[in-house]
């Protein structure tokens, strides 16, 4: 397998705060690997890094076959950053932002006028480009840095926290645009804090909290971390909650009342197994529900950033 | 990264500025109308009750230049603000692109609405009666005063830019620079002010450079110092802001953008 990124021990710290410790990663050519993290996790940072604007305190990386730290030049060549905000110029016409960015690539004087054509049509922009970016909505500027983008044939694309801010509708377009370059052979490196969005676009998820990676695999590898389905009991009162308990070895959901949740492979005879041990011991649990876990009981379980431990931030 | 690119680069740059500062209708709209309605308010409204020692006119020509590149600069600080808080900036820097030139296009789009600025004050102030000398060299003389002075002032509105972290913060630096000129020699005679005002106004690096204009341009300063005296004070200060602000812009440019 080839990697596009290859990152290892980067660290960054503003002043007496951490950011990044040590962190490794990478991306295989031609994938998608989703940052995933809360705020504040170093995401951004380490977007920020990788796309040359910031350097490390420590470590390396390999971005696009170029060392990042001795040939910063060649590095650039390869990528491309779409930053949390779209980074295009409102007071510039759509076509005239395409204009002065296939100037600043040194695409060939002669190049630059179909490459602009060629773009606009291709992310379906030909009936904007006449007007100012500013009037654009929140979906056609996405779609104009996405083509700002691509006029260089980037190897990689960075997009940090691509869809924020963007109606259901104009998020499902970005989407399907972000795999259709996927297929063309981009790599792509996103941060997110949807988990939905991981899901939907990554072979890859790296999550990222207090500028560590506590975990990473593909989205069914990280939910299949909590147990295939989840069974969760409900009990009436304490004695019976408390008999449970014990029986069951169960962790305990302090965030619900009287409830415990057991992992299950989701088999029959596994679930069966579960409530007989509570019939043997002579606990009834009033009610019994079981769901698959999803991307967020995963987020929440690996990150800092559940009710219990918000609360000690306060 | 060639040099050749570099050029070409800063060429994009500039081009990008000159049009968005074409595309602000508004701040376009009083950078022009400016040293037009200024001319007429202090010529026709005040410069009856000013006595100069000839025309007003003549007298107030070069005060205008400077509160004209007062504006001028203060546009130029909020240009490179409002780019510092968008994400544009973060792109270029991604890109294989020399970093000095997002700079420099900020700086010679300054320069080009600041002559213009200037030469409109000089066509008004013909047109109303000012009588400058005819000869070429104290022309040219005071076109390069003007040139170095917008060029210092220019690179101080970039650095003010860089340095605001907002866009009204950058704003108030027009008002500062629209305000010292007239605590100056370029509307009154410093002699006329009390004693506490007429030291601000006799050693601020305005007075100088307006100083230089007027000698050159009617022969004979408001100070009473030589020409040649005001223009060496006046190259010395804009030499100090011009190495101060290039050297504050380029290290606010690599901090500021590297967070």
């Amino acid at each position: 397998m080839t990697y596009t990124v290859i990152a290892r021990g980067l660290s960054k710290s503003f002043g007496a705060r951490t950011v990044l410790d040590q962190v490794d990663l990478e991306v295989s050519t031609g994938s998608v690997l989703a940052l995933l993290g809360p705020n504040g996790a170093g995401k951004t940072t380490l977007v920020r890094i990788l796309a040359t604007l910031l350097r490390p305190d420590v470590g390396a990386a390999t971005v696009a076959g170029r060392d990042l730290l001795t040939d910063p030049v060649g590095v650039k060549r390869s990528i491309s950053l779409t930053g949390q905000y779209a980074a295009i110029d409102d007071v510039l016409t759509g076509q005239e932002n395409l204009e002065m960015m296939a100037r600043l690539r040194h695409l060939p004087r002669r190049a630059v006028g179909p490459r602009v054509r060629e773009l606009l049509a291709e992310f379906n922009l030909a009936d904007a480009r006449d007007r100012r970016a500013g009037t654009y909505s929140g979906g056609m500027r996405r779609r104009l840095d996405l083509a700002v983008s691509m006029i260089s044939h980037p190897q990689l694309m960075f997009l940090d926290e691509p869809t924020t801010g963007l109606d259901p509708r104009s998020r499902d377009q970005l989407w399907a645009t972000v795999r259709r370059l996927v297929a063309d052979g981009v790599t792509f490196l996103l941060t997110t804090q949807y988990l939905e969005e991981a899901d939907q676009l990554a072979d890859t998820i790296a999550v990222l909290d207090r500028g560590r990676v506590v975990a990473r695999g593909t989205p069914e590898a990280l939910k299949a971390n909590l147990g295939a389905e989840v069974l969760r009991l409900q009990f009436a009162d304490a004695a019976s909650y408390q008999g449970a308990l014990a029986c069951l070895a169960a962790e305990p959901t302090p965030d619900r009342l009287r409830t415990l949740e057991v992992a299950t492979d989701g088999s029959a005879a596994e679930v069966s197994a579960v409530l007989r041990r509570l019939d043997d011991a002579g606990v009834a649990a009033s009610k019994v529900t079981s769901h698959r876990p999803s991307l967020d009981e995963v987020f929440l379980a690996l990150t800092s950033a559940g009710p219990e431990s918000k609360e000690l931030v306060r | 990264m060639s040099i050749a690119h570099a050029v070409k680069d800063s060429g994009v740059m500039v081009a990008r500025c000159l049009r968005r500062s074409r595309r602000d209708p508004e701040a376009f709209f009083t950078a022009l109308m400016l040293p037009i309605v200024l001319m007429l308010l202090f010529v026709y409204v005040f410069g009856g009750a000013l006595n100069t020692g000839g025309a007003y006119v003549d007298y107030v020509v070069p005060g205008l230049i400077v509160l004209c590149a007062g504006f001028g600069a203060g546009t130029t600080a909020v240009a490179v603000a409002t780019d510092m808080s968008n994400g544009i900036v973060d792109r270029f820097r991604s890109m294989p692109i020399s970093g000095s030139s997002i700079l420099l296009g900020h700086i010679v789009a300054s320069l080009a609405r600041n002559l213009l600025a200037t030469a409109l004050v000089i066509g008004v102030g013909l047109g109303v009666g000012w009588r400058p000398t005819t000869s070429v060299l104290p022309w040219l003389g005071a076109v390069a005063m003007i040139v170095t002075f917008v060029l210092a002032l220019s690179w101080l509105a970039a650095a003010v830019g860089l340095l605001a972290r907002t866009v009204e913060a950058a704003n108030s630096f027009t008002f500062v620079l629209m305000f010292l000129p007239y605590v100056s020699t370029a509307f009154v005679p410093a002699h006329t002010m009390p004693a506490a005002l007429r030291g601000v106004a006799e050693h601020q690096p305005f007075t100088p450079i307006i100083e230089t204009m007027r000698g050159l341009w009617m022969g004979h300063t408001s100070t009473g110092a030589s020409v040649g005296r005001e223009a060496v004070v006046a190259i010395g200060y804009c030499a100090a802001i011009l190495v101060g602000s290039v050297a504050a812009a380029s290290w606010l440019f690599r901090h500021r953008t590297s967070r």
